[in-house]
């Protein structure tokens, strides 16, 4: 996983509440047993219009947005389906963070995994920064891990809050699997108490 | 010791280690494996020269990509083929049981695992899929995880996580006749919102929740990621334990006795806590039938589809507004009005034995109108097998509707089973996101006799007056 610490990026807005994780990437997608070469399917159906032809309207068809690293969104990104999908088609797409006043558990969870920092701002703030998107070209933040700032071109810096050990796996870009374990010898200690316990725990599936 | 919640009690049995700021490895017990989410796990393990630390732990089946019609034909997509040929490679790869195809216990993941036993009280139970939270009706903690995180259990039984708060939903009284478990969690949702249970395990209480069955419960369960929530739990008791007695994988003899006594104490103690209560009368949930494009989007069958312009906050108006198009009903419309092409039953929410007799019984003796085409999916191989048993497949194939192998279907549309564009289907699973059916396909939530009704009316019809 690639190390996140500090990104200056084009933003990107997404203007819609409870973007669910079929939207992000429909169905058709999940069917690889891989984890790129899924920009194709990100925002499938909504990058078309009914004919099947591109929508222009949407904002990943619009030149401006091709380069965008920064996607802005609100409440309840990501909700629904579990699919690790959503974030690796947005990886594969350019982003590395994404803003809203609010996530969905799984999806939140899921893009820690990806080195894709999600940040969540209040609703006041993220409004401010449509605002920002809507009045200006090419719209730029810098967003800061270790200060877990959001600053923008102005100079208006909003504070971000977001979990100490998350952080540090993020910004070290860590394999979360190898830390666990490094705790292999406790895991053996817990297992060998708990089979004392409750035995029919550790009966194998056959 | 203070008084601890059924969540606390689990959450305290599986805690490995704890560090100073909350951040706690937790053991997981169980882990159900499917096709979608778990080939890039296998290959992250084979890239780092892992291997699964407790094979035994784990229980893989196809569901999502599997077709419904004739097992005995090759899958017509190579690619969905593929997947499934990989998990098989896969599990026989690294000892992990595998329920085939043509294994008559093969079915949704969800489904399967309670019918073997394989889900049991107290345990931690993961599935990268996000419904995984219908295994807590058994009194379990259990969550979607994502592919990392599937990898991550695979090679070390643990995962690293941070306590969730703790939400009560408690229903008291007697729910109306014809009023079922789908019909209480859409109403949930309608009240807590699609992000009211976030950062929540819910714990639902109250005597409507104790006086349903396993299966009930498991709809209910099931339906907890919608309203945000990962994982929801019911404490186990006398149904649960009657339940498990027996099957396969559920412990036999004296181990099955020191069981059950562990498994009285997972109750939440008198006096316990909980970070937020919500409560709900049985008595004033009417059937439920959602109008838009998530299942907050929920009213009573006797109910009309809302009016964006009676909205003050902007983004829910533009939300509804949008949903409304989508589905393209008109404002003020009543639900009864709304008229159906297909009718689904199946899914993770409401396949099982008990779903499809319900149906069965409302089936019985009528036709489906000619205007629409309705499929029942049961859940498992199983659950297909003791339905033709009971001749419940009769009575569906004489009312007109399909009746199919196992599987996913409909619910999410990876298989052969889709909506087309502008098709408008009385569902009876879980999610009525746009084209989750298939691009298009416009998703009315409902329960199974709800949706059996609309099949032989075409349209909605309350089912507490319906002949």
């Amino acid at each position: 996983m690639d190390a996140f610490t500090t990104l200056t990026g084009l933003v990107a807005p997404l203007d819609r509440l409870n973007v669910d994780t079929d939207q992000i990437i429909p169905k058709q997608f999940l069917k690889t047993i891989k984890r790129t070469g899924l920009r194709e399917g990100l925002f499938y159906d909504w990058r078309r219009r009914k004919d099947g032809s591109q929508d222009p309207a949407f904002f990943l068809n619009q030149p401006r947005y091709q380069q965008a690293s920064i996607l802005l969104t609100r409440d309840n990104f990501g909700c629904g389906s579990s699919r690790e999908h959503a974030p690796w088609a947005l990886l594969d797409q350019g982003f590395r963070c994404v803003l809203a006043p609010s996530f969905a558990d799984i999806f939140y969870n899921n893009c820690f995994q990806n080195g894709i920092l999600p940040v969540v701002l209040k609703g006041s703030d993220i409004q401010a920064l449509f605002d920002g998107v809507a009045t200006h070209d090419g719209y730029r933040l810098t967003v800061d891990l270790a200060a877990q700032q959001v600053t923008t071109p102005e100079g208006t810096a909003y504070h971000f809050e977001i979990d100490p050990f998350r952080k540090d796996c993020l910004y070290r870009g860590l394999d979360a699997i190898g830390l666990t374990l490094q705790h292999a010898p406790q895991i053996g200690e817990y297992e060998h108490r708990r089979r004392t316990q409750a035995p029919w725990l550790f009966q194998d599936v056959k | 010791m203070a008084a601890q919640t059924l969540f606390e009690k689990i959450w305290n049995d599986h805690v490995v280690r704890a560090e100073s700021d909350g951040t706690t490895l937790l053991y997981i017990d169980r882990h159900l494996v499917h096709e979608v989410t778990s080939p890039q796990a296998f290959e992250g393990l084979t890239v780092a020269g892992r291997s699964p630390r407790r094979p035994g732990a784990a229980l893989a089946v196809p569901d999502h990509n599997v077709p419904t019609t004739d097992r005995r034909v090759a899958i017509a997509d190579p690619i969905s083929a593929k997947q499934i040929q990989t998990l098989e490679d896969n599990c026989r790869a690294f000892g992990i049981t595998f329920f085939g195809m043509n294994d008559i216990r093969q079915g949704v993941v969800h489904v399967i695992g309670p019918e073997q036993g394989f889900t049991l009280p107290g345990m931690t139970i993961v599935c990268g899929d996000s419904h995984t939270s219908t295994h807590g009706a058994f009194g379990a903690l259990a969550f979607g995880i994502g592919t990392s995180e599937v990898e991550h259990v695979l090679a070390t039984q643990c995962l690293v996580q941070k306590r969730p708060k703790t939400m009560e939903v408690r229903v008291d009284g007697q729910l109306s006749p014809r009023c079922s478990a789908k019909d209480v969690i859409l109403a949930i949702i309608g009240k807590i919102g699609t992000a009211g249970g976030t950062g929540y395990v819910i714990e639902y209480t109250g005597s409507a929740i104790r006086a349903l069955s396993m299966e009930g419960r498991m709809t209910l369960c099931n339906m907890s990621i919608e309203g945000g929530a990962r994982a929801g739990m019911v404490a186990p008791d006398d149904t649960t334990f009657t339940y498990l007695k027996g099957r396969p994988m559920a412990p036999k003899g004296a181990l099955w006795d020191q069981a059950v006594a562990a498994w009285r104490q997972l109750s939440t103690d008198p006096g316990a806590k909980y970070d937020a209560v919500v409560e709900l009368r049985a008595e004033t949930i009417a059937p439920q039938v959602t109008w838009g494009t998530s299942p907050g989007m929920v009213t009573g069958v006797d109910g009309t589809v809302p009016d964006p312009r009676t909205m003050g906050d902007e983004k829910l108006r533009h939300a509804t507004e949008r949903a409304i198009e989508y589905m393209a009903l008109k404002p003020g419309m009543p639900i009864r009005d709304i008229k159906i092409d297909k009718v689904f039953i199946g899914s993770c929410t409401n396949s099982r034995i008990e779903d499809l007799r319900l149906a069965a019984s409302f089936a019985k003796g009528k036709k489906v109108a000619g205007s629409v085409h309705a499929m029942v999916v049961p859940g498992s191989g199983l659950v297909k097998q003791q339905a033709e048993q009971e001749g419940l497949d009769r009575i569906f194939k004489e009312s007109g509707f399909e009746w199919r192998e196992a599987g996913c279907s409909m619910c999410l549309a990876m298989n052969a089973d889709v909506l087309q564009p502008g098709e408008r289907c009385a569902s009876t699973s879980n999610r009525n996101f746009e084209g989750r059916q298939g691009a298009g396909g416009r998703t009315h939530l409902v329960s199974p006799a709800m949706a059996v009704a609309a099949a032989i009316e075409g349209h909605f019809v309350d089912i507490r007056q319906w002949s």
